[in-house]
């Protein structure tokens, strides 16, 4: 009964099969190539096939311009932008698990994080994060603008990514208020006092004591856009929440779509601009 | 040593400081050729951290420039300046090329085409593990910043906005809320949306140069280095309590009172000019500010354009309705600095000033 096996797996031993053909095996198998339908980017069909058959890579042209994909030439600040975005959401999310907007808790929860994290580097990779995301963006905007890479048919992609920098400028501005301290709380209430002077709609500019029906003033301090930003007169607790959905949804959603239009552009304009 | 602290804490005050500013673009722009060269570079860098590492040595400018939210503005400012050399130092590259009747350095491979695969996908996974290296040991070297917690009840002094904002917070010592919170950062807005379609300038795309978009680069470097830049430097150093003009080794002492009797141009007309009191009715008063806004918009820029061949140049190749947005916006930055050097000069405070309808300019 034993010899029998003995035997079997003698056989065995002298067919076993190389590790070349084991990595066949796997590279041929069923798993392997319904997620990667080509070899390893060595030849130039499967750098090709690299990079049209992934979803993130495809954000690229299969070429490239040479003079584009120097460093000296991008800064890679529009990389480096996106890079510090991504950072910041996967850190954001993190964070998310732990913080709650209400002034009970918000101060609470970033002193936990502080005290009770050993080694924690979530919020500092969030905060440093987002302070070289602003900039990077500057720095980027500099080097399209010094390229002169607005110039047609770029026009419109320059457009979209001023309205990008207004997006970064503004998810940094809503981040500062969360950690509620006195450093957020007073400086979103200098930054935000500006609005009551908005021409019109706030109750603080000019011409909104224009705005009357039979002798009832329509902008006033409870209806202005003062107080649509803030929920209420001052920073407060309605005010934390706001900003809390502006900074983790609304904002990230806005600019990460506004993004693949970017991105998307890039390609469509002709890739990265060059000289003719 | 103490007479030396002393002096340079008497030089700054924000006219020596703007003033130095605009000079040293000017130099910046005229001397290009000369600080461009990697050598003269290095040793500007050199000086640069001298003096930053003597001022260490003060407690107050050691205090507030190792606030752990104040180091972005360091990397901020060596950045802006590195690669300002840069863009430069490529462009008085190329001009040199151009002007021989070569095509700049881009052309020589700007024709080649590479694999994304593997060329661009390197650089950039080099590039995320360098820039993820670097956050994570600044994230362990510095800790993030937590203030007491949030109380309506007790205001810090100062109040500063966060520092990327600084620039707006400095216009507010020129300007009402409502142009230096609202009406000037919607115009920067939208002035930066408006330049590639303002700028008709076939020349110069996709490659660095100074020579070809002088005309272009001039005033947006104006606005990034000047007017944005060197504002929230300002902002960060050197404003303290009160918002008041502080020296870079000087304490920041809450109780410093700087005298302010700033006057109203109405006042000078009417009380000082004519001699008379004030009219009653604030249109009538308000009306030499009102016609000296009109003359700065509206008759301002045909009269220069009329005087000047290059602006008349300029207006035709751009065609009427470009060259009066492209006026306007250019008018309206140079508003800032024109009011910063009526202040100082006049003690100028509104050139226009409604306060029942919160019309102040
Ligand atoms: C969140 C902000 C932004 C991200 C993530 C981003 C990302 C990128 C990336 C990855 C590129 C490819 C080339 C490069 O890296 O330089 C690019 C190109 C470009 N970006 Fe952005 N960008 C942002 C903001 C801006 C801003 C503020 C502007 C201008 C106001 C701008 C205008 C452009 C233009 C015109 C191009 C084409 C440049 C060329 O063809 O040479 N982008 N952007």
């Amino acid at each position: 009964m034993f010899e029998g096996l003995k035997k079997k797996v003698e056989e065995m031993r002298a067919n076993r099969p190389s590790p070349e053909a084991v990595k066949q095996a796997i590279s041929e198998g069923q798993i392997w190539k319904s997620i990667f339908r080509h070899g390893y980017p060595d030849t130039p069909r499967n750098r090709i096939m690299a990079v049209l058959s992934n979803v993130f890579l495809h954000l690229h042209p299969v070429k490239a311009r040479h003079s584009g994909v120097k460093m000296s030439y991008t800064w890679c600040m529009g990389g480096l932008s996106f890079f510090l975005f991504l950072n910041l959401t996967v850190t954001g999310v993190l964070l998310m698990f732990y913080y709650r907007p209400t002034a009970e808790y918000a101060y609470y929860d970033i002193v936990a994080l502080r005290e009770a994290v050993p080694l924690g580097i979530m919020r500092e990779l969030h905060r440093w994060g987002a302070h070289a995301m602003v900039i990077a963006v500057w720095l980027h905007m500099f080097r399209v603008f010094m390229t002169g890479s607005y110039k047609p048919p770029r026009e419109f992609n320059w457009v979209i990514g001023v309205v990008l920098l207004v997006l970064t400028l503004l998810l940094s501005f809503t981040g500062y208020l969360l950690p509620w301290d006195q450093l957020a709380m007073w400086a979103i209430t200098v930054g935000t006092n500006m609005a009551r002077a908005t021409p019109f709609l706030g109750f603080e500019g000019p011409g909104a004591s224009m705005l009357q029906v039979g002798g009832v003033k329509l902008v006033t301090g409870g209806s202005d856009i003062h107080f649509a930003l803030l929920g209420g007169h001052f920073v407060s607790e309605a005010t934390l929440l706001r900003f809390y959905v502006l900074h983790c949804v609304f904002i990230p959603l806005t600019a990460a779509t506004l993004m693949a239009v970017h991105f998307w552009r890039v390609r469509k304009d002709g890739g990265i601009s060059g000289p003719l | 040593m103490h007479f030396l602290i002393h002096f340079i804490n008497a030089l700054f005050n924000p006219v020596t400081y703007f003033s130095a500013s605009v000079i040293g673009f000017g130099a910046m722009i005229h001397y290009r050729e000369k600080w461009t060269e990697p050598q003269f570079a290095l040793r500007i860098l050199i000086g640069v951290l001298a003096v930053l590492g003597l001022s260490m040595f003060n407690d107050h400018f050691r205090e507030i420039s190792t606030k752990p939210d104040n180091v972005p503005i360091f990397l901020m400012v060596f950045s802006v300046g590195f690669f300002t050399w840069l863009s430069f130092r490529q462009a008085v590259v190329n001009d040199r090329r151009l002007a021989q009747g070569q095509p700049p350095v881009e052309k020589e491979t700007s024709d080649k085409k590479v694999y994304v695969w593997p060329d661009l996908v390197y650089v950039e996974f080099i590039a995320t593990i360098v820039a993820g290296v670097v956050l994570m040991v600044w994230s362990l070297a510095l800790h993030a910043p937590l203030e007491q917690a949030a109380t309506p009840a007790w205001t810090p002094n100062p109040s500063k906005a966060p520092w990327y904002f600084l620039g707006l917070q400095e216009m507010l010592v020129y300007y009402d809320p409502w142009l230096a919170g609202v009406v000037f950062p919607s115009l920067i807005i939208v002035g930066l949306m408006a330049i590639p379609y303002i700028d008709k300038n076939p020349k110069g795309a996709g490659y660095y140069t100074f020579n070809e978009r002088k005309l272009a680069i001039v005033p947006f470097l104006f606005g990034f280095l000047i007017l944005w830049v060197t504002l929230i430097f300002l902002g960060t150093f050197l404003r303290g309590p009160g918002w008041n003009f502080f020296g870079p080794f000087e304490d920041w002492d809450p109780h410093k009172v700087v005298v302010l009797n700033n006057i109203n141009l109405s006042e000078y007309f009417w009380v000082k000019f004519l001699g008379m009191g004030l009219p009653p009715n604030p249109l009538l008063r308000e009306l030499p500010g009102f016609s000296l806004l009109a003359f700065y918009f509206i008759g301002l820029p045909p009269l220069l354009t009329k005087k000047s061949n290059f602006l008349m140049g300029l207006l035709e190749r751009l065609g009427v309705a470009r060259y009066a947005v492209l006026m306007f916006l250019a008018l309206s930055m140079a508003a800032l600095p024109i009011k910063m050097v009526l202040r100082w000069a006049f003690n100028l405070k509104y050139i226009v000033s409604i306060p029942e309808v919160f019309f102040n300019i």
